[in-house]
């Protein structure tokens, strides 16, 4: 080789590795975007949402009278208790916190700075305590809504009285009980506990949860049996014609099927013809199987391939008949990878709104269903259905339950990713 | 003396699809022999080889017309069972392809489905006796739970060996299975063909012209899908009576 062909392939080579600098260049752009984006989206979320994850407690006294006195609730059952009317009780209990105000309408306003259910929150702390109440108590109930908007920062002090839903006296009252120290936080449990409603310091996710979970196993029930063997038949069993050629060509097509198409699926076959009961998770989770059963039964069909052939080889040749060779070495190789598929595929199910808005999971439910025979809605309608409310305190709470969400999606995925990398067998 | 014929090929035929991959094959193999099948590469002898314990069935388009009698019984018959054919005639494959289970299961696994053990006692038995026969027990005995896939590729070739006698065969089909092995682990294979086939049948495709003359009492050689000639591989290697024959085996093509 002269020195001048060894000169021009030297510049090629430059231009060779510019191109490959070039290239992985434009990789690491793409990939600081999508995380920046990522990161802004989870920043925005959170920094919204985490107030929603604890509530403001206000501290009152509660003194006991002739007609009623502590002792009677000892021989009470707790539904006995809860059937009481103390709501007067209660109220006057809380007026006396405030000897000052003797306005009728100034103790209404103070009783708004309270959650609607004091009376239920009295009830509650005297069934705990049923036992050793003394003539005068101290208890801590939940705050409005509205105040606890304003003691966790969200809703400005600044906005003119008239366009503000607490006025100058109840803020004033608000900053007295801050100054004597009778206003704390506490984690908001009830949030996972209650059902939807429509005072905001009330709403939890605890029904939208259930939901969730419900419809989740009727998914998992349903999807993952028929997916698997339908893989297994359509790829081990079934011989290769017209037919089946067919049926993989709508498998691929109904993986691809907007998520809605399910939903008039689900309103039209399974409430109008078959008249299963509207809005519960045996709904919505029949709908959002078959949304999930083509999933399942790819990635089945792919971890099913990817068994080497050698395998069935060596199982056939001891004697083994096809079946056996099947669920004997075939199917269990080919699991973890069907299972991934599967959790990948109810993470979906789990996010998915859509086709249980048109079957009806999108309703104002207030009970916490206790089977999926039962009205319940789910934890993305939830978050749509508080992102439409009015009240400022729903804004956190949508956020909120996004991050549940959330959590739950990267949950399925840690798990699928584990289950991938723990069980997968290397050739 | 001559050993009694064990397996008899009459005019088999073999087509994939359009394409015909033998013609006309006839050929007699002898009981406790071992037979060498050779020639180039897509020559037939794999298919040939694979028409012997029916594997071939699992191609859809794989027809297979003549006559394969064992011990004059024809496998291709309707009332054959399949299973039940290949539980008498085992197979190893060029690439060893263990079980990924335990080294125990792997050799247990056939035994279990034919239901030859009554009980484990009995299934250990089998289970160890056949390794022994495969000249591996030694190097396995003290780590039966390790998953086979574990053990060395010669390793491995030999516990595919004992899963294929663990279910007690007449025939051994072996279609190259030295072919992924280093020469060492090559040695004791073909040392353990001739300890099995005192026991065995064995019939052996193979590449190496080498080892086809070490290890074989006779010799086919296949060229484009034809049976050209079987004999003493004695004569094949020294006297063939075709002249193709000769030119392969003196490496003038293939």
């Amino acid at each position: 080789m002269n020195s001048n062909s060894l000169k021009i392939s030297n510049e090629n080579l430059k231009r060779r590795l510019n191109a490959e600098r070039r290239f992985k260049f434009y990789g690491v752009i793409a990939i600081s975007l999508a995380l920046i984006f990522v990161l802004i989206l989870f920043t925005n979320i959170i920094s919204k949402g985490y107030s929603a994850f604890y509530r403001t407690l206000i501290e009152i006294k509660i003194e006991f009278n002739d007609k009623v006195q502590p002792e009677m609730f000892k021989q009470m059952s707790d539904t006995e208790i809860n059937k009481l009317d103390l709501y007067s009780f209660s109220k006057k209990n809380i007026y006396s916190n405030f000897p000052d105000i003797e306005k009728k309408s100034d103790k209404k306003k103070i009783i708004k700075l309270f959650s609607i259910e004091f009376e239920e929150e009295i009830k509650t702390y005297i069934n705990k305590n049923k036992n050793n109440l003394g003539n005068k108590i101290n208890l801590y109930i939940s705050a409005s809504d509205d105040i606890d908007q304003i003691h966790k920062g969200n809703y400005s002090r600044d906005i003119p009285e008239e366009r503000r839903r607490v006025s100058n006296f109840q803020l004033s009252i608000y900053d007295e009980l801050v100054g004597q120290n009778k206003v704390k936080f506490e984690f908001n449990l009830p949030f996972f506990s209650r059902g939807d409603s429509r005072e905001a310091e009330l709403a939890g996710l605890g029904g939208s949860l259930i939901g969730s979970f419900f419809t989740m196993i009727i998914v998992l029930l349903l999807s993952f049996p028929f997916g698997l063997f339908g893989a297994i038949y359509l790829e081990e069993f079934s011989k290769r014609n017209r037919f089946t050629d067919f049926i993989e060509i709508n498998i691929n097509n109904l993986a691809a099927v907007p998520s809605i198409v399910f939903g008039l699926l689900g309103l039209g076959i399974l409430l109008n013809t078959f008249e299963l009961p509207r809005s519960t998770a045996l709904v919505g989770g029949i709908t959002l199987s078959l949304m999930t059963l083509p999933t399942i039964i790819i990635a089945t069909r792919a971890s099913l391939r990817s068994v080497p052939p050698s395998i069935r080889e060596g199982a056939l040749a001891v004697g083994a008949s096809k079946v056996q060779t099947v669920m004997h070495h075939v199917v269990p190789l080919a699991l973890p990878g069907s299972i991934t598929g599967t959790i990948i595929g109810i993470a979906r199910a789990l996010g998915e709104t859509a086709p249980l808005l048109l079957i009806g999971m999108v309703a104002f439910i207030v009970d916490v269903p206790s089977s999926p025979l039962d009205p319940s809605t789910s934890l993305p309608v939830q978050a749509y259905l508080w992102n439409d409310s009015a009240e400022r305190a729903y804004e956190e709470k949508t956020s909120a339950a996004i991050i549940i969400l959330l959590s739950f999606l990267i949950l399925f995925n840690l798990i699928a990713v584990f289950i991938r990398r723990k069980f997968e067998t290397k050739w | 003396m001559e050993n009694k014929v064990k397996v008899c090929v009459e005019n088999l035929n073999v087509h994939y699809g359009e394409k015909q991959a033998l013609f006309d094959v006839c050929m007699d193999i002898n009981q406790n022999e071992i037979t060498a099948l050779i020639g180039p590469s897509g020559c037939g002898k794999s298919t040939f080889l694979r028409c012997l314990n029916r594997m071939n069935d699992v191609i859809d388009i794989c027809k297979v017309e003549g006559s394969i009698k064992i011990d004059g019984q024809n496998i291709y018959d309707k009332d054959i069972q399949v299973e039940k054919l290949r539980e008498r005639v085992g197979m190893v494959f060029q690439k060893p392809n263990p079980f990924p289970k335990s080294i125990f299961e792997n050799v247990a696994y056939g035994p279990r489905i034919h239901g030859l053990a009554k009980d484990k006692t009995e299934l250990e038995e089998i289970v160890h006796t056949s390794l022994k026969k495969a000249a591996i027990f030694d190097e396995v005995k003290d780590r039966l739970d390790e998953t086979g896939t574990s053990l060395s590729g010669g390793q491995q070739q030999r516990l595919c060996i004992a899963r294929a006698i663990s279910v007690n065969p007449d025939v051994i089909l072996m279609d190259e299975p030295c072919s992924a092995l280093d020469p060492i682990a090559t040695a004791k294979i073909e040392a353990l063909m001739e300890d099995l086939k005192k026991e065995y049948t064995i019939i052996i495709v193979t590449h190496s012209m080498q080892q086809a003359a070490r290890v074989s009492k006779k010799t086919g050689f296949f060229h484009l899908g034809n049976l050209i000639e079987v004999n003493d591989t004695e004569t094949i290697f020294s006297t063939p009576a075709n002249d193709k024959t000769l030119d392969y085996v003196t490496g003038r093509f293939g």
